[in-house]
């Protein structure tokens, strides 16, 4: 008879556990100990303290593995797999939940909605996260799923009288149900071929069958609708503009950054695992999705005026390079997608954190118009607003190059002549559109005289941004050691 | 007396997940959506059952009540946000929530 907890499955979920315990003593000090809203910026405290302790925590998992010379420690029977993967991807929901956290208060404040559960619920979606990069169970992964997807219905809403907010709060949550119910779906399936619900047992009787089985292939299509609707890829992205206009700007941000990338990781551990072997069947319908998306997000994004739309279809063609990595599917591709993620945090992030800014008492500031001689009145917000968006655009020596560099060696390396040209022409539409933003900072006139809501968080999260968008694309040897941690063994 | 053959579950369960995807795709009422989100769960509830005992193990029906748990907390936090869409908006018409346009 096994044991039912040993020390080494506790090992394995400390980070998560941190979060939750926190989380949880988040909810209780809010009602019990800081009934005015005045104080509620002390619950931070909570959240960095608990970033901390999941930081520990992982760097624990690290060294473990490198002392030992192990790849990975698994804990309960298997269900979580602790290895480099689930810990890279783990660092940059660590960065993320801090990140928006500490730039939040201000804008809730200013939006008249601040309440305790807030950061509760960032650091309960992190739990969330945390299991879905590190899960090798279905019920692990789909619970994680869950765990992540609830709170972020609920983070979306969080401006209760405000209509959009509660229109994006719907969209978002009948959308993402109705995906994780193919999601489901195609687990019970993939339960029903291997008669487990561990991704090896799964792995081996996938490979067992023959290529074009039709109930992998069922398992395959329904998984995959799931999937692909977490990272916005088109024909599966309706809900992310309206969820990202709508919800709140600093949850947009977590919401484009943190979702997307524990998706991804989601989505590599699915693919590479499990549906490894009908690569031959899924290859050419991701490569065609992979272009959709870059297309529709590319094309849409030129006429949006509101900048949060803008940048919602930028992060869905952001999705459709990083399937494009999936695509070419060789060390450098998965490598690339790592690195993309990684430099994608940041510097979308840091578009983002320049939006919240721009939300004041009475001005919401989400318009292009809202940018108009940002130069002139904060010359610093308007320089690393244009590093920003050079980086989303893919320019050097700016981080974003560097990602799109890795996808296309990966595409060229496995012979994708043709996605590589048009991903390559893709990043011309996209300097187009980014550049509205940059005329819009630096030669237009200022129509607005309000000086922009700033607050020590705000400068704090846009210093590391910044630094770290420039710092990846001028030095980048550390980072892409790091990103080489990844690599599922 | 035979018993029903374990195909026909499996077929009903795909009928019940198309009928719930069918509910979502045409439906114009938020709450009957959200009832043919749950339908979709609740075939494939109806699957794993029946994997579960084609294969006489556990593991299918812990996944059906972790999919119940999902579904449950789905419910409470998706009638809490359309409760506040039907204050601020008086109607359950998914047509009508529409103020976010390109």
């Amino acid at each position: 008879m096994t044991p039912l907890y040993t020390s080494t499955d506790h090992f394995t979920i400390i980070p998560a556990l941190m979060l939750v315990l926190f989380g949880c003593g988040i909810l209780l000090f809010d009602f019990l100990v800081f009934p005015d809203p005045r104080q509620r910026k002390w619950l931070l405290l909570f959240v960095v303290l608990a970033e901390g302790f999941a930081g520990y925590g992982l760097v624990r998992q690290q060294t473990y593995l490198a002392v030992n010379g192990i790849t990975a420690i698994t804990g309960f029977q298997g269900s979580v797999t602790i290895d480099g993967f689930g810990i890279f991807y783990n660092w940059i929901f660590v960065a993320a939940a801090v990140i928006v956290a500490i730039v939040s208060y201000k804008y809730l404040e200013i939006a008249g909605e601040h309440h305790g559960e807030y950061y509760g619920l960032i650091l309960f979606a992190q739990a969330g996260m945390y299991f879905l990069a590190t899960g090798t169970d279905l019920i692990t992964l789909f619970v994680g799923l869950e765990l992540m997807a609830l709170c972020f219905y609920i983070m979306v809403g969080f401006l209760r009288s405000d209509k959009r907010s509660n229109e994006a709060a719907i969209k978002y949550l009948l959308l993402g149900a109705f995906s994780s119910g193919f999601l489901v779906y195609g687990f019970s399936l993939m339960y029903g071929i291997a008669g487990s619900t561990k991704l090896s047992a799964v792995s081996a009787a996938i490979a067992a069958r023959p290529a074009w089985d039709p109930v992998v292939f069922l398992a395959l299509t329904t998984t995959s609708v799931g999937l692909l609707f977490k990272i916005s890829a088109v024909p599966f992205h309706m809900w992310a503009p309206d969820a990202y206009e709508g919800a709140p700007t600093t949850v947009t941000a977590y919401l484009s950054v943190a979702s997307k990338a524990a998706s991804i990781a989601f989505l590599l551990r699915i693919f590479l695992g499990p549906l490894a072997a009908a690569r031959d069947v899924w290859e050419p319908f991701l490569a065609v999705i992979a272009v959709a998306t870059l297309t529709l997000g590319n094309l849409a994004a030129i006429n949006q005026t509101n900048i949060k739309r803008l940048l919602a279809y930028s992060s869905i063609s952001h999705a459709g390079y990083m399937l494009l990595g999936l695509v070419a599917g060789n060390q450098t591709g998965i490598n690339g997608i790592a690195v993309y993620v990684m430099v994608y945090t940041f510097m979308n992030l840091g578009a983002f954190l320049v939006v919240v800014a721009l939300r004041r008492a009475h001005i919401i500031g989400e318009d292009l118009d809202d940018f108009s001689g940002l130069m002139q009145k904060s010359p610093g917000y308007a320089i690393l607003m244009l590093i920003f968006l050079l980086s989303l655009a893919g320019i050097p020596p700016t981080a974003g190059f560097l990602g799109k560099y890795y996808i296309f060696l990966s595409l060229i390396q496995t012979g994708h002549y043709v996605l590589a040209v048009i991903a390559t022409l893709y990043v011309a539409v996209a300097i187009y559109y980014y550049f509205k933003i940059v005329r819009s900072m630096f030669i237009r006139e200022s129509t607005e005289p309000a000086p922009l809501a700033t607050s020590f968080g705000l400068h704090v999260a846009l210093a590391v941004s910044g630094v770290l968008t420039l710092a990846i694309g001028i030095y980048p040897e550390p980072f892409l050691r790091l990103a080489q941690t990844s690599l599922l063994r | 007396m035979s018993a029903v053959p374990i195909s026909w579950y499996l077929t009903l369960s795909a009928v019940i997940f198309a009928l719930g995807v069918a509910g979502f795709l045409f439906r114009h009422n938020i709450i009957t959506v959200f009832m043919s989100i749950e339908l979709m769960l609740n075939a494939v509830n109806l699957s794993f059952v029946t994997f579960s005992y084609q294969l006489k193990q556990v593991n299918g029906h812990l996944f059906t009540f972790f999919v119940m748990v999902v579904a449950a907390a789905e419910a409470a936090v998706g009638l809490a946000i359309i409760l506040t869409v039907f204050k601020n908006r008086s109607t359950l018409n998914i047509d009508d929530i529409d103020s976010m346009k390109n």
